[in-house]
């Protein structure tokens, strides 16, 4: 076997490597969705959206729900802190706009905080957000 | 012969409750008012009957929220897992 076959293996490899890389960074974003037990949680409604801007728990408080509801908090929370110092703003003026947007984006069927503070179940109708929400 | 005073002697002080002045048993009977006031206070505890409108960051202006509205929405879109 000659150097320039060898090479040129080696060649070939490396850049399979360097695009695999390239499309798993690429894909990456596109396939994080949510856990399953937050999905699952979500759709039958035992969380939802608070004004906030965090996820709250709906019904009867179970120890699963919690962790779920902690975790995704938490999460949310670094998110919103990063931006909000990105825009000069305070993270609690961040958060209650991306709760309007939480809210706005839930899908028929899923749990949001009304203003009055209660749960309500999203129709197809727009959602009862804070007044000052965009 | 019975002789009248002009004016009925005080009694001696014989109890502790005749020894006290009266600044003393105001105070004993404040306390003892102030009891059931206290007790009536835990009692008449009341859930309100209106709904409870949660006033949430009134100090957060609306033109903020606007200013912000498109990063949270690309935020929200970014971190699809979170939300």
């Amino acid at each position: 076997m000659g150097e320039h076959m060898t090479r040129s293996i080696i060649r070939t490899a490396l850049g399979a490597a360097a695009f695999a890389t390239a499309l798993g960074g690429i894909a990456a974003p596109a396939f994080a969705q949510r856990d399953p037990a937050y999905a699952a949680a979500r759709a039958a409604g035992q969380v939802g959206e608070k004004m906030d801007g965090y996820l709250g728990i709906v019904g009867a408080e179970t120890a699963e729900l919690r962790r779920i509801v902690n975790d995704i908090n938490i999460k949310r929370r670094a998110v919103y802190a990063e931006r909000a110092q990105a825009n000069n703003a305070t993270l609690e003026e961040y958060a209650l706009t991306a709760g309007c947007q939480a809210i706005l984006a839930t899908s028929p069927g899923e749990k949001y905080q009304a203003p009055d503070g209660t749960w309500q179940t999203r129709t197809s109708a727009a959602p009862m957000r804070d007044s000052r929400c965009p | 012969m019975i002789r009248a005073y002009l004016t009925d002697p005080s009694p001696l002080a014989t109890s502790k409750l005749m020894q006290m002045t009266g600044a003393t048993i105001g105070r004993r009977l404040l306390a003892i008012a102030a009891v059931p006031l206290a007790l009536g206070g835990c009692i008449t505890v009341e859930a309100p009957t209106e709904p409870i409108v949660i006033e949430l960051n009134v100090n957060i202006r609306q033109e903020v929220i606007y200013r912000l509205a498109e990063d949270a929405g690309d935020t929200i879109e970014n971190n699809a897992d979170i939300f």
